[in-house]
């Protein structure tokens, strides 16, 4: 292994990335703009739910519940009939409808214990689960409002004070300023080292190589060195730029350990695109594979939805994914300022899942060019 | 068939001038080129010739001046349209333009549709021009595993197909072995017999080509330098040769650096010592032998020449030899070393120069040289110098800073052959160097080759087509079907047959060789019997100008499916893959969370405090971790994501509670992911409301459930609010659209990387139909992933289908070819695959799983992404496709989806149509 092959190896990739300027402008959008748009549509909590409210009571409590339901957790409620819920759920007019029926308020102060009927569209399924428990919080407390001034009954008086650490608002921009940062990072690197291996391939380049006096692990290193560092200055100028600039994510923990962390995934992700090249006879079927690899590295990596629901084997398949371990440090660190005492088991992990990932590619790589 | 015409000039040029950037490649060419003729334009590499032929054909957009093609201007695009059918452009490049997976039979085919011929029509003239051009044994073989010769063979027929009135050939018979050359010149004569109204323009380097043409236009440096007849030309300068005459028609200053080669004799004292050797050098692919038992012992400084058809073997022996290919028999040693992939230091010894050219086309010449005197290791402080010299040597210092694919073939071989040769190698492997390099610049290299041999004693091993190189070597081999015939001293070969010439003897060996062979195992070299190329004229030529045609549309259809088909792992990835995806999102995106971990600080310690814990654990979401023991290790705990949830009871709880006094339990929630934290604090808001109403009955008694109401929920569409129910008909139009977008996007940037989008630019073909006809198979194979995907979603994942399937089938077409709609969009500003692979995962990922509704609801997204989502086709589609699946909903129900759906079909294909260019810049 000679050093200086992998120097100069380095540097023809990344004078050949300068040479693609539209490239170039994809990586900086999906940096940029594509970050900033994803993170910003990101609703703030249970922003807008459509809800409507079918109030057959027409009582003063239930004209109260109606008009404790608002903006921005709920559009302004509908007022609607019961004839007209099912088609405007049908037509997904409305994630919600509450049936509040007739003789609701005399039927609870008469503590016959009334039934409000809550509907709910279940394919909208995050609104279906946060929205309930809002409108169930809503409704309890109107309700115990209105019958302790009518009957001045009291439960006992524990209270439950709920605080949200490390982002109290539970805002998603935060959250989706880094995800999509996160993301980012494991696509461009898988594209740029393996598609950029088909490349030489098929225009013959690689062949030219190896009647050089260089080693395929020489090539290859060169490669995840020089597309490491671009994703990595292109994350961390993303990071700072755009998601503590433009953004404002206020970020607890150390940025230069969050990179230090990205630059081991981004070791193991350009193995990997290596290896998918490796597998793989052409550019169309490199760009499948690609999207085979990646949909599932970001869905079920715990960046979209939380490891817990998953089930069992899903976790444990999705442990082996340099990702999931990526999504835990970064939130770690980012989020939740951690620092190195508490995120070494997944720094140790990814180097370790980065060299198994390199050593894989390179028995492949080797064997591919004969 | 333009015969009234034939007086005219076919083609007339006015002050045409082209420039790349600040390079001028054509300057105030004014010319008229007679028409009915064999025109050639001849001039060393990199004077125009093949820019001036791409104008002419129509390729590309013309900068400056006036180019008369035809008879009508060819900066009009109405003209363009008419003359193309009677225009055929075959652009340089082996087989540049042809479909490598698709074979003979159905390139030449694929031509002939786009021309529009009917099927008995198409057949007739296939057969005929297959049976001239001897191609017919061959026809189902695939165009990428023909040898060189063949593949323009090929060529050759994908332009006759349609009756050109003019054939334009850019180069068309470099690195086609001398056999081959004269069978395809043969050819040209037969056909012109036939057809006499045709104009044939030709570019090319090989001077005693040049000969056998009726009109001659030599060029130099973007100018015209002399034209007429060979005899003319021979008459004006004096000279006895086409080569010298042209030497002498050039400007004072160039012509003066040609020298004739001077081959000092070798010593052979040292001949001992052996550089190559080769013993039962063997390879075999499958079934076919391509190199058999070769033996080869070349003494070190000889120049060794390997000579043979096109396809014999030659390239895979050297291949061999520089370890590239494993030999499946036999054994090679270079330097008395045995050849070994792993041996780097024998490596550095060599200089090999590959037959296609195979450097980075990214970076410039200087940074080409650059990094390969680099990774030869060569001492940094040596580097420039010997830059330099490399430069001077081969004559590419003016084009140092240039990228190589602005270069012509010419150049780009000197380019080739300079990096072999940058790190003063003690041996080169040259396959074919001088191909496509005019005879100036070829004698140079050669006296180059000739001094590293004399003076250097560097063995050169070169392979070639050219007679007049042959004899220059010191020693040749003569190989045919993976054999070396004979190998001799050029006059020892020559003497042995008795012959006139070395290509006497040559071509005479090879027709033994054949003879004996009873199937000729590559090329055949034997001319077949020439037969006359009826070109009947009774089928009407069909109208080719209408702005849309049917059939040309589907002739592209046809040819991407065959491509398609021709790469089964592309479509099985396709299919297969998309269940499997569906699968893993349909199982791993589950809202309903679960699981979650939590720990209480317990600093009361007392039944009641105990009780409120249980309440928690008890339940499925929950599941309880040792208890935190004080503030550092609950916040050790929650930075670790360990816990996401803890509880705080207060010191004296349970006393407090008991008596009324007011008491607070702490709930501190993880809110790194935002979405678990709402859901976890709906899910502790409800405990603590269940906990204090069962305390409340306890302390009260019934008079408590007076202030009680209940809240019944309904979970409709998806009672059981399975999250596969609610995702995979949302998991289906995300994968219509990510795999659909990738595959067109990539069809097309893919025809853009590897040359074959010149079709586009010289066929009558229309840019919708281009793109029309490549959609459509890809529509199809998205269909039917559709089908495959509806199916497994009932079937396997037990999704029950509620609604109209013809509704939902409806809107799946529209969908996919709005899908694949972008991919065209995509690539229509687009050129490199890379870039292709990245901008459609970023341009149809993120919008796909973020804005279309999948997670959350487009009505509730904000800013820039709600405007995305209200658009993007992908959002109505989810609408349609959990509509129909889950709701029970029909068409009549969906026309608000329905319409943006349809709407944005005409909207991408317009714009793809507008962004992609009809010719190159």
């Amino acid at each position: 292994m000679r050093v200086a092959n992998i120097v100069n190896l380095g540097f023809k990739e990344l004078r050949g990335l300068g040479r693609d300027p539209m490239l170039l402008l994809l990586i900086v959008y999906a940096f940029t703009a594509a970050i900033y748009t994803a993170a910003r549509a990101m609703p703030e909590t249970l922003n807008n739910a459509p809800i409507a409210i079918i109030d057959e009571d027409r009582s003063p409590l239930s004209s109260r519940i109606t008009g404790a339901f608002l903006p921005p957790y709920f559009s302004r409620p509908e007022i609607i009939t019961a004839a007209e819920m099912d088609r405007r759920m049908d037509a997904g007019l409305d994630t919600f409808s509450l049936d509040i029926p007739p003789n609701f308020q005399r039927d609870l102060l008469a503590g016959k214990a009334p039934t409000i009927q809550l509907n709910i569209d279940a394919t909208r399924m995050t609104q279906a689960f946060s929205g309930s428990g809002y409108i169930q919080s809503i409704v309890t407390a109107e309700v115990a409002e209105f019958s302790q001034r009518y009957r001045g009954t009291s439960t006992p008086p524990v209270d439950l004070v709920l605080r949200a650490r490390f982002n109290p608002e539970l805002n998603k921009t935060w959250f989706g300023a880094v995800m999509n940062v996160i993301n980012n990072i494991t696509m461009l690197s898988i594209v740029l080292t393996g598609a950029a291996l088909i490349r030489e391939r098929e225009h013959g380049t690689i062949e030219h190589l190896l009647v050089m006096p260089i080693t395929p692990f020489e090539i290859m290193i060169s490669k995840v060195w020089s597309m490491g560092l671009v994703v990595l200055v292109a994350s961390a100028l993303s990071l700072s730029l755009v998601v503590q600039g433009l953004l404002s994510v206020p970020i607890e923990g150390s940025v230069p350990l969050f990179l230090a962390g990205a630059a081991l995934h981004l070791f193991a992700t350009t193995s990997l695109g290596i290896f998918l090249a490796t597998i793989t006879g052409s550019m169309p079927q490199f760009g499948l594979l690609l999207m085979m690899v990646l949909l599932p590295l970001q869905v079920l990596s715990g960046g979209m939805t939380p490891r817990e629901s998953m089930p069992e084997a899903v976790q444990l398949i999705m442990l082996g994914a340099p990702n999931t371990h990526f999504v835990m440090l970064a939130q770690a660190i980012l989020y939740r300022g951690a620092g190195l005492g508490v995120v070494w088991p997944q720094f140790l992990t990814l180097a370790a899942i980065g060299s198994a990932l390199f050593i894989f590619a390179l028995g492949r790589f080797r064997k591919s060019l004969k | 068939m333009n015969r009234d015409a034939a007086s005219a000039p076919a083609v007339r040029l006015h002050d045409v001038g082209l420039s790349y950037g600040p390079t001028r490649a054509l300057d105030g060419i004014t010319l008229d080129l007679p028409s009915g003729c064999m025109v050639a334009l001849i001039g060393p590499d990199g004077v125009g010739k093949s820019s001036l032929l791409s104008l002419i054909s129509g390729a590309r957009t013309i900068q400056g001046g006036r180019v008369e093609a035809l008879g009508g201007d060819m900066a009009n695009a109405a003209h363009r349209r008419r003359v193309c059918p009677r225009i055929a452009y075959m652009p340089q490049g082996l087989g540049k333009n042809l479909y490598p997976t698709l074979s003979v039979f159905e390139n030449v085919d694929f031509f002939g549709r786009l021309f529009g011929h009917a099927k008995a029509e198409r057949e007739r003239r296939i057969a005929e021009l297959l049976q001239s051009t001897g191609l017919a044994p061959f026809a189902g073989r695939p165009a990428g595993k023909l040898s060189g010769g063949m593949k323009q063979k090929l060529g050759l027929c994908c332009a006759l197909i349609h009756d050109p009135d003019l054939l334009i050939l850019d180069e068309p018979t470099t690195g086609v072995d001398p056999l081959s050359r004269r069978q395809f010149w043969d050819l040209i004569d037969t056909i012109r017999a036939e057809r006499t109204g045709m104009s044939v323009l030709v570019a090319t380097a090989y001077m005693e080509e040049a000969a056998r043409f009726d009109w001659l236009m030599a060029m130099d440096a973007g100018r015209v330098l002399a034209t007429g007849t060979p005899d003319e030309l021979l008459m004006q300068t004096g000279a006895p040769t086409l080569d010298d005459a042209f030497i002498a028609l050039l400007p004072e200053e160039q012509s003066s650096h040609h020298h004739a080669v001077v081959i000092p004799p070798r010593d052979t004292s040292h001949d001992d010592v052996l550089a190559i050797e080769a013993e039962g050098l063997t390879m075999r692919f499958g079934d076919f032998v391509a190199v058999d038992t070769v033996n080869l012992s070349i003494p070190r400084g000889e120049i060794f020449g390997f000579l043979g058809s096109n396809g014999c073997g030659k390239t895979t022996t050297m291949k061999m030899l520089t370890g590239l290919l494993e030999a499946s028999e036999g054994r090679a040693r270079l330097f008395g070393r045995e050849v070994d992939p792993r041996d780097i230091e024998t490596r550095r010894r060599v200089g090999y120069m590959s037959q296609a050219f195979s450097l980075y086309s990214e970076l410039t010449v200087r940074q080409n040289l650059d990094l390969h005197a680099r990774l030869f290791q060569m001492p940094a402080q040596a580097i420039p110098v010997r830059i330099a010299e490399m430069a001077q040597r081969f004559d590419l210092a003016e084009v140092m800073d240039a990228l190589p694919d602005a270069l012509p073939l010419g150049v780009r071989q000197r380019l080739s052959l300079a990096v072999a040769m940058v790190h003063s190698p003690e041996m080169l492997i040259l396959d074919e160097p001088t191909s496509g390099v005019d005879p100036i610049a070829r004698d140079a290299l050669w006296q180059i080759l000739v001094d590293l041999s004399r003076q250097d004693g560097v063995t050169i091993f070169i392979s070639t087509h050219f007679m007049n190189e042959a004899e220059r070597c010191d020693r040749i081999s003569l190989m045919h079907a993976g054999k070396v015939l004979v190998s001799d001293t050029p006059a020892g070969i020559v003497a042995r047959r008795g012959s006139a010439n070395l290509e006497e003897a040559f071509v005479a060996y090879l027709q033994d060789a054949i003879d004996e062979a009873a199937l000729p195992a590559s090329d055949p070299p034997t001319a077949p019997a020439m037969l006359p190329i009826h070109a009947t004229h009774a089928a009407p030529p069909p109208a080719t100008s209408r702005s849309f045609d049917l059939r040309r549309m589907l002739s592209y259809s046809q040819r991407e499916a065959l491509e398609l088909s021709r790469d089964p792992i592309r479509a099985t990835l396709a299919l297969i893959g998309s269940v499997i995806l569906m699968f893993v999102i349909g199982y791993g995106i589950n809202m309903d969370v679960e699981n979650l971990s939590f720990a209480v600080l317990d600093q009361d310690q007392t039944t009641v405090s105990q009780n409120y814990t249980l309440n928690l654990s008890g339940s499925r979401y929950f599941t309880e971790k040792p208890p935190v023991r004080d503030y550092a290790d609950l916040d050790r705990r929650m930075r670790a994501g360990e816990i996401s949830l803890a509880i705080e009871i207060p010191p004296g709880f349970g006393r407090d509670a008991a008596r009324g006094r007011p008491v607070a339990i702490a709930a501190w929630i993880d809110g790194a992911m935002p979405q678990r934290a709402e859901t976890i604090q709906g899910y502790v808001q409800g405990m603590h409301a269940h906990w204090l109403t069962e305390k409340a009955q306890l302390l009260l008694g019934k008079k408590a459930a007076l202030s009680s109401f209940a809240l019944e929920t309904r979970f409709r569409y998806n009672p059981d609010v399975a999250s596969l129910v609610a995702m995979v008909p949302a998991v289906i139009p995300l994968l219509l659209l990510l795999i659909p977008a990738m595959l067109a996007t990539l069809s097309v940037v893919r025809e853009k990387e590897l040359g074959s989008i010149v079709n586009l630019y010289v066929t009558p073909v229309t840019r919708t139909e281009f793109l029309l006809g490549k959609q459509l198979p890809y529509i199809g194979l998205a269909m039917i992933n559709f089908l495959l995907l509806t199916l497994a979603a009932v079937t396997v994942f037990g999704v029950p289908f509620t609604g109209s399937f013809g509704t939902f089938a409806l809107a799946a077409v529209i969908f996919v070819t709005a899908s694949t709609g972008i991919g065209l969009l995509i690539s229509s500003f687009i050129s490199s695959q890379i870039a292709a692979i990245f901008g459609t995962a970023i341009l149809t990922l993120l919008p796909a799983t973020q804005y279309s509704g999948m997670i959350d609801p487009v009505s509730s997204l904000q800013g820039a992404g709600a405007f995305i989502g209200q658009i993007y086709p992908a959002t109505h589609f989810m609408t349609i496709s959990r509509a129909t699946f889950s709701k029970a909903l029909g068409f009549g129900d969906l026309t608000g989806s329905f319409l943006p759906l349809l709407l944005s079909v005409p909207v991408l294909l317009g714009a793809s149509v507008l962004l992609l260019k009809k010719q190159a810049n």
